[in-house]
C-alpha cells in the first residue's frame, strides 16, 4: 500500500535557519572575503552576491580519529601490476597513512576550502555591517506623494460600507431606552394599579377604573412601539484618514576634480568610492538622487559617463565646485525635505589661495546644511594646503565632516569603514 | 524474438501522479513476488530546493536547528548548482510509513527507479534486516525528532542559541561514542517522552547529586577512597555517561545530550550496513525493473534509460583514479548480491568449495536470510566470494609504519581470497573505524578529573582532532580530562585538557567546596 503525496507546494526553504545560524557563526570569514571582495570588484558588479570561502580547517567538526602510523591495512579496488609480496615504496606526502580512505565517503572530494554562495542581499549587508549613516534621524520629513489610510474612530457620517454595526446598534439601543423611559414607568405602575384591582374581591371591582387603566396602558404601548428601532441618527461609521507617509530621501553630491593632475587609475579609485556612498545611500533612504559635479578651474553639473569618463585639462579651483553646490542645493533640495550628503574626491591639487575659500565656504553656508560630508585624497605624495585647510574644519565640524587619505584601490573599502563606523555613544 | 505481448505502461518520459501511482502498483506486485516485505509506503514528490533540504538535514523531515546542518546545505547548494551532483536517489527515511522522495524534475524512468530502489529496496531492508529491528524503531522516530525539535527550540530561547550551538557542538563530536552497543532502547511516543522528560529531569539532577554528595565528607573518606572505584566498569557510551554523571550539567543540557544520544543510536545501524542497504535496493531496482522489461510493460528506452544510471551508481573507479574515493558501496553491495544469486543458481565448482551450504539452493531464501542476519563486516565475511574479488580486482596492501614499504600481502588468488576477504570485513567493522575510547576512571574524591582510556588497535595512535576533542569533552564535563592511549599495557601517549603546562598545584582549584 502507498500514499503518494504531492509536497511541491510546501515549504522550500526549510534551511534557512539552519544557513543562517552557519553565517552567523562565520561572520568574521565571511566579512574578511567580504571587503577582500569589494577591492577586488569591478565597479559595476560591486552589489552582485559572491562566492565565499573558508578554510576547510576553520570549519570541521572534529571527531576521534586515527592518526598516521601504527600498522594500517587497507583493500583497494582495480589491481593492474601487483603481486602478493610486492613492496610499494612510501608515497610522499604520506598518502598511505591513515585509514581514512578506507570504506565508503561519499564526499572525498579534497578541497581545501569551503566555497558557498552569499547572496546579493546578504552580501551588502556584510558589506555595510557595523556602519551607520550619521545624523541620519535629523530628517525623514515627509514627501507628498505616499498616502496611507489609517482608522481614526468613529463618525457620524460616511458611506454604506463602512457602517459600524456594532455602534450603530448600541446608539439605537440607547436612544430607545432614553425615549420610552419614562413612558415604560408610568405603563409599570398602571400595570400593578391593574393587577391590584383585578386582584379584588369581584363584589368590590371598579370596572370603570380597570376599562379606563387599561386604555391608557394600550396608548402607552402604542406610543412605546412608535419609538423606530433603528432611526438615521443611530448610524455610526468608521472613520479613515489619510495620512501622508514619510519618506526619507536624500541627495549624494559627488565632487570630483578632472584637472589634468587627476589620472584615469585616481579617478577610478574615486568612483569606487562614490559607489560604495551610492549603495549605502540606496539602503537607509528609499529615495536616493545624485548630482554630479566636476571641477578644474570651473564647475560644471554633468550626467554620470561625462563626470567619469570625460577629460579636462587644466588648473584647479576647488571652491568653484563647492559654489555650484551651494546654488543647486539651495535651488532644487529644502533641506526640509532632502538629507544632503556629499563627498568630495581630489588628488590634493588646488590654487594656494584657494583653499582657504574652500574652507570658509565649507564653515560657513555648507556644512550647517548637511547631514555629512567626506573628502578623501587620493595621493601617494605630501598633503597640500587643501588638506590643511580642511583639517581646521574637521576640527570644528568633527562630526559633519570626515576626511581620510587613499593610495591605492585596497585602502578604499577600509577608509569607507572608518568614515561611516557606527560611534558608540 | 518475442511471444511476448508488449504493452508499456508508459511511452513518454514525461510522469503524472496516475503513472506513478500505476508504476507504483505494478512495482509492488512484482516486489510481492520476490516476497519483498515492506512498510506502507509515502511517495513525497518534492522540488529540487526541497531535495537539498532533505538532503541537508540527513533525510530526517524534520529536524532541530543547528549550522552544521547549515554547513551541510550550503555544501550541496554549491555543488548542485555547479552539477557536480545529481539529487536522485537516495533519500528514504527508515520510518512506518517508509517515507521516499521522488523529484519533479525527474523522468518517469527516474521515478520509477527510485520507487524500485527506496521503496521497495531500502524499505525492505529497514524491515527485514536484524540491526533495524532491535536498535530503531521505526514507529516513533518521526514523532521523537518532532520532540527534539521542539525541545531545543525551547532551549535557545530560554538559554540563548549560543549556549545551545556550543553543547550541541560538543555533543555532535561525541556522537559516534554515543551509542548502545549491546542494549536495547525501547521506543516510546513524542508525548510520552514529553512528559518522561519532566520526570527525568528532576531525577537525573537527583541522582547525579547524590552522586557528588559523598565528595566534601573529608574527615572519615580516607579509607573509603581506596576501594571505591567510579564506574565499577570502563564505559564505552560517553555521551550517556556524561548525561547520567557530570557533574556540573543543567537539567535542560542533560536532555540536549540525551536527545543526540537518542538520534546517534536511531542512525548507528545505517553506519554499519551501508553496503548490504545499498547492495539489497541496488539489486532490487535491477531485478525488479528487468522483470518489467521482460514482461514487456517498459519500453527499450526505458530500459536503456535505466541501464545507463544504473551503471553510472555502480562504477567503481580503481584505486589510481582521481576520482577513486574508497570502496565503493553499490559497486560492492551489488555485485556480492547478483553473486549470491549465481551462486545459487549456478554454481561453479570452485562455489561448491567456497560456499557448500548455499550452491543451488534456493537463491531468493538464502538472500533474504543474507539480508537479515548480517550486517557489512560479517556478510562480507561470510559472501564475498572469489568471484567478486576477481571482478573488483582487489587486493590488500599493509602500511606499517615500522616498515620501510608498503607491502601488498594479498591480491585476487588462490592464495589471497581469504585474506582480502578477512582484510575488506575488518574495513567495516566500526570498532577498527574509530578508535576505542572508553571512561576509566572518574576521580570523585579528588579533582572529579575524568580518565579515558584509548586502546590501540594495531598501534594506530590518535589523529590531530583529539585535543580539539577533548575540548568537547571538558566543556560536557566541567573538570579535567585526561586521556590514555593505551599499547600492550603501557601508556603511549596522553592528552589533557586543559593541557598541561605544569603537572602540580592546580589541584584545589576546580572545588569550590574545599579551597579557603
Amino acid at each position: 500500500m502507498s500514499y503518494i503525496v504531492d509536497r511541491r507546494l510546501n515549504s522550500k526553504k526549510k534551511s534557512t535557519v539552519n544557513r543562517q545560524r552557519f553565517l552567523r557563526r562565520y561572520r568574521k570569514h565571511i566579512q574578511k572575503a567580504v571587503s577582500d571582495a569589494v577591492s577586488q570588484r569591478s565597479i559595476t558588479d560591486m552589489e552582485k552576491g559572491e562566492q565565499i570561502s573558508i578554510p576547510k580547517g576553520d570549519i570541521t567538526e572534529p571527531v576521534f580519529q586515527h592518526g598516521k602510523g601504527g600498522r594500517n591495512t587497507n583493500v583497494l579496488p582495480g589491481n593492474k601490476e601487483f603481486l602478493s609480496g610486492d613492496k610499494i615504496p612510501r608515497p610522499e606526502g604520506g598518502g598511505g597513512g591513515g585509514g581514512s580512505g578506507s570504506g565508503a565517503s561519499d564526499q572525498g572530494e579534497g578541497m581545501d576550502e569551503f566555497v558557498f554562495q552569499i547572496t546579493q542581499e546578504e552580501f551588502l549587508d556584510f558589506m555595510f555591517e557595523d556602519l551607520a549613516l550619521p545624523n541620519l534621524v535629523k530628517r525623514q520629513l515627509s514627501g507628498s506623494e505616499e498616502f496611507k489610510m489609517r482608522r481614526a474612530g468613529i463618525s457620524n457620517e460616511g458611506n454604506p460600507g463602512r457602517i459600524n454595526i456594532v455602534r450603530s446598534l448600541r446608539s439605537a439601543n440607547a436612544r430607545r431606552i432614553a425615549l420610552t423611559g419614562s413612558k415604560r414607568k408610568k405603563l409599570q405602575e398602571l400595570e400593578q394599579q391593574l393587577e391590584l384591582e383585578e386582584a379584588k374581591d369581584p363584589a368590590l371591582k371598579d370596572h370603570l377604573k380597570i376599562e379606563a387603566l387599561l386604555e391608557s396602558i394600550a396608548t402607552l404601548r402604542s406610543r412605546i412601539s412608535r419609538v423606530p428601532w433603528l432611526d438615521d441618527f443611530d448610524l455610526k461609521y468608521n472613520l479613515h484618514v489619510k495620512d501622508p507617509v514619510p519618506r526619507s530621501k536624500a541627495v549624494m553630491f559627488c565632487l570630483m576634480d578632472v584637472s589634468g593632475s587627476m589620472s584615469q587609475a585616481t579617478k577610478d579609485m574615486a568612483k569606487r568610492f562614490f559607489i560604495l556612498l551610492y549603495l549605502f545611500l540606496q539602503r537607509n533612504y528609499e529615495r536616493t538622487e545624485v548630482v554630479f559635479i566636476r571641477h578644474h578651474t570651473s564647475a560644471k553639473e554633468v550626467d554620470e559617463q561625462e563626470f567619469f569618463y570625460s577629460r579636462e585639462t587644466g588648473g584647479t579651483i576647488v571652491s568653484s565646485a563647492l559654489k555650484l553646490m551651494k546654488e543647486i542645493l539651495d535651488k532644487r533640495y529644502p533641506l526640509n525635505e532632502w538629507n544632503v550628503y556629499a563627498a568630495q574626491a581630489s588628488d590634493g591639487d588646488n590654487w594656494n589661495d584657494d583653499s582657504s575659500v574652500c574652507s570658509k565656504l565649507l564653515m560657513e553656508d555648507l556644512l550647517p546644511k548637511l547631514q555629512y560630508y567626506s573628502y578623501i585624497e587620493i595621493t601617494p605624495r605630501d598633503h597640500q594646503a587643501l588638506w590643511e585647510e580642511y583639517e581646521q574644519v574637521a576640527e570644528a565640524f568633527g562630526d559633519v565632516f570626515a576626511m581620510q587619505q587613499i593610495v591605492d584601490v585596497s585602502d578604499i573599502y577600509p577608509v569607507f569603514r572608518k568614515l561611516f563606523h557606527k560611534k558608540t555613544a | 524474438m518475442s511471444n511476448l505481448e508488449k504493452n508499456p505502461i508508459s511511452e513518454t518520459s514525461e510522469w503524472s501522479f496516475e503513472l506513478i501511482e500505476e508504476y507504483d502498483r505494478e512495482i509492488a506486485k512484482i516486489a510481492a513476488e520476490y516476497k519483498l516485505d515492506t512498510y506502507p509506503n509515502q511517495i513525497e514528490v518534492i522540488s529540487s530546493e526541497q531535495m537539498m533540504d532533505a538532503y541537508a538535514s540527513v533525510g530526517m523531515p524534520l529536524g532541530y536547528s543547528h549550522w552544521s546542518y547549515g554547513k551541510q546545505f550550503l555544501n550541496i547548494e554549491q555543488s548542485y548548482s555547479r552539477g557536480q551532483m545529481g539529487l536522485a536517489y537516495e533519500i528514504v527515511i527508515n520510518s512506518n510509513p517508509c517515507i521516499a522522495y521522488l523529484m519533479e524534475e525527474n523522468t518517469m524512468t527516474m521515478q520509477a527507479l527510485v520507487i524500485a530502489h527506496a521503496c521497495y529496496g531500502h524499505n525492505s531492508f529497514f524491515k527485514g534486516n536484524y540491526l533495524f529491528r532491535t536498535w530503531t524503531d521505526a514507529d516513533s522516530i518521526i514523532d521523537y525528532l518532532l520532540f527534539a525539535k521542539n525541545y531545543i527550540a525551547k532551549c535557545e530561547s530560554r538559554h540563548g542559541i549560543d549556549a545551545v550551538e556550543s553543547l550541541l557542538d560538543s555533543c555532535h563530536a561525541l556522537m559516534n561514542y554515543g551509542v548502545d552497543r549491546y542494549k536495547r532502547p525501547y521506543p516510546i511516543s513524542a508525548e510520552e517522552e514529553q512528559q518522561r522528560q519532566q520526570e527525568r529531569e528532576e531525577y537525573l539532577q537527583k541522582q547525579v547529586n547524590d552522586l557528588w554528595r559523598t565528595i566534601p565528607t573529608q574527615g572519615d573518606g580516607k579509607s573509603a577512597k581506596d576501594d571505591f572505584r567510579f564506574p565499577t566498569e570502563p564505559q564505552e557510551n560517553l555521551l550517556y555517561f556524561i548525561e547520567k554523571n557530570a557533574p556540573l550539567l543543567e537539567p535542560w543540557q542533560r536532555e540536549v545530550v540525551r536527545i543526540v544520544r537518542k538520534i546517534a543510536q536511531y542512525f548507528y545501524p545505517q553506519r554499519q550496513t551501508q553496503v548490504m542497504n545499498e547492495g539489497w535496493a541496488t539489486f532490487w531496482h535491477y531485478t525488479l525493473l528487468n522483470t518489467m522489461y521482460d514482461r514487456g510493460m517498459v519500453t527499450e528506452g526505458f530500459i536503456f534509460e535505466f541501464l545507463q544510471s544504473h551503471t553510472s551508481v555502480i562504477y567503481q573507479p580503481p584505486y589510481d583514479s582521481p576520482h577513486y574515493s574508497g570502496i565503493n558501496p553499490y559497486t560492492l553491495g551489488f555485485s556480492m548480491m547478483c553473486d549470491i544469486r549465481r551462486i545459487c543458481e549456478n554454481p561453479t565448482d570452485e562455489d561448491r568449495q567456497w560456499f557448500p551450504e548455499i550452491a543451488g539452493s534456493d537463491w531468493l531464501e538464502t538472500l533474504h536470510f543474507a539480508m537479515q542476519n548480517f550486517k557489512d563486516e560479517s556478510f562480507i565475511l561470510q559472501y564475498l566470494s572469489p568471484k567478486v574479488m576477481r571482478d573488483l580486482k582487489l587486493f590488500c596492501i599493509v602500511d606499517d609504519d615500522k616498515e620501510k614499504h608498503i607491502e601488498v600481502n594479498a591480491i585476487h588468488d588462490e592464495m589471497g581470497y581469504q585474506r582480502v576477504r578477512e582484510a575488506l570485513a575488518g574495513q567495516y567493522n566500526l570498532g577498527n573505524r574509530e578508535p576505542n575510547i572508553q571512561v576509566q576512571r572518574v576521580d570523585i574524591r579528588g579533582d572529579r578529573s575524568l580518565t579515558l582510556h584509548h586502546a590501540q588497535h594495531n598501534r594506530k595512535p590518535l589523529g590531530d582532532t583529539t585535543n580539539e576533542m577533548l575540548k568537547h569533552l571538558h566543556r560536557l564535563w566541567g573538570f579535567d580530562i585526561h586521556l590514555h592511549s593505551i599499547q600492550n599495557d603501557m601508556i603511549t601517549a596522553s592528552y589533557h585538557c586543559p593541557q598541561r603546562v605544569e603537572s602540580s598545584s592546580e589541584l584545589n582549584l576546580a572545588m569550590p567546596g574545599l579551597n579557603m
